[in-house]
């Protein structure tokens, strides 16, 4: 159903506002030498307790008796499952919650990562009270964007401000534009 | 490019802020749930951000959302205006959000093709 990793990632990253949270990491890491793809995403929001984690990974757990339970995670588990990784989902209530994907990089099957640069600025634009971190990293090369650093140096002027919004599709893709996990 | 050079953003928009009390004329807001990303709400916000920029439109703001509804109409999008209805728009793509922007929000007139609902405020 979804297409691109990216497109999970707008996804996970929607359970984790929905929960609450106003700091959302989203690391991206490839390691070549090892061939995996690691996607993490970390929130501060209402977290699950154990019970909850295990039920929110399998589409078919759900009972009539029980609240329906959504496609995102289970869907993200499953494609990194069938690209011979694995899935985890690390979440303490009232803490927050870590989401962690990891995919054999040369999986026939693997989805492509798709646009990135569109992915963070819709994410950091459209929700701008929710403070984002990003970490992209290919092989030592790391790109961070920090909302809470742009947000320092705007003070009044909102994220999304149409100057801040030009300024920013073109920060973030002159910074990804060298990485091949961006593309 | 630095971090830095957004001082000069900032000081530049903050006069145009005071003029107008900072307040947003107009707010878009578009659904990020599953189904919407799948049918392509991430291209359609980007082309909202994009014709946006490109007018210097600086009261109008674009938010996403990740409720869902209206899944058969994906992607949808509503603007917001103060003292009208919600206009609610579905089965969006990049072209008909340009065409929302130049129609509805700069020259009043929506885009009533792909208006799927009114509602109150
Ligand atoms: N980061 C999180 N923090 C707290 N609870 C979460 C988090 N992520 C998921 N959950 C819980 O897991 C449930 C299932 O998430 P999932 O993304 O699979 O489906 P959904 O968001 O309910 O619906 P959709 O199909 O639109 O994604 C959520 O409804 C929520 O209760
Ligand atoms: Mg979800």
């Amino acid at each position: 159903m979804l297409a691109e990793l990216s497109m999970h990632i707008i996804d996970i990253v929607q359970n984790s506002i929905s929960a609450g949270a106003d700091l959302i990491k989203v690391k991206i890491h490839e390691l070549k030498d090892r061939d995996l793809l690691i996607i993490e995403v970390e929130d501060n929001g209402k977290g699950m307790d154990k019970d909850q984690i295990n039920r929110v990974q399998d589409p078919f757990y759900t009972t009539k008796s029980f609240k329906r339970v959504g496609l995102g995670i289970p869907l993200f588990k499953q494609t990194a499952e069938h690209c011979d990784g694995s899935f985890q989902i690390l979440s303490e209530p009232s803490k927050g919650t870590l989401i962690r994907a990891t995919f054999k990089k040369s999986h026939v099957d693997l989805p492509p990562m798709g646009n990135l640069r569109d992915t963070i600025l819709t994410l950091v634009v459209g929700e701008p009270n929710v403070d984002f971190v990003f970490e992209v990293e290919t092989d030592g090369v790391v790109f961070v964007l920090d909302t809470r650093e742009v947000k320092k140096e705007l003070q009044d002027v909102p994220i999304n401000h149409p100057e801040v919004v030009k300024f920013l599709r073109e920060y973030i893709g002159e910074n990804l534009k060298t990485m091949e996990v961006a593309s | 490019m630095k971090l830095e050079d957004l001082r000069k953003i900032r000081e530049k928009a903050e006069k145009e802020l005071k003029l107008r009390e900072g307040k947003a004329r107009i707010r878009i807001v578009v659904g990020m749930g599953t189904s919407g990303i799948a049918a392509g709400a991430r291209e359609v916000l980007k082309a909202f951000l994009d014709e946006i920029e490109k007018r210097n439109l600086q009261d109008v703001m674009v938010t996403q959302s990740g409720e869902k509804g209206l899944s058969s109409h994906e992607p949808v999008a509503e603007v917001w205006e103060e003292g009208k209805p919600i206009v609610v728009y579905g089965n969006l793509t990049p072209e008909i959000a340009r065409r929302i922007v130049a129609d509805h929000v700069v020259n009043g007139n929506p885009v009533s093709e792909f208006v799927i609902e009114v509602r109150e405020a």
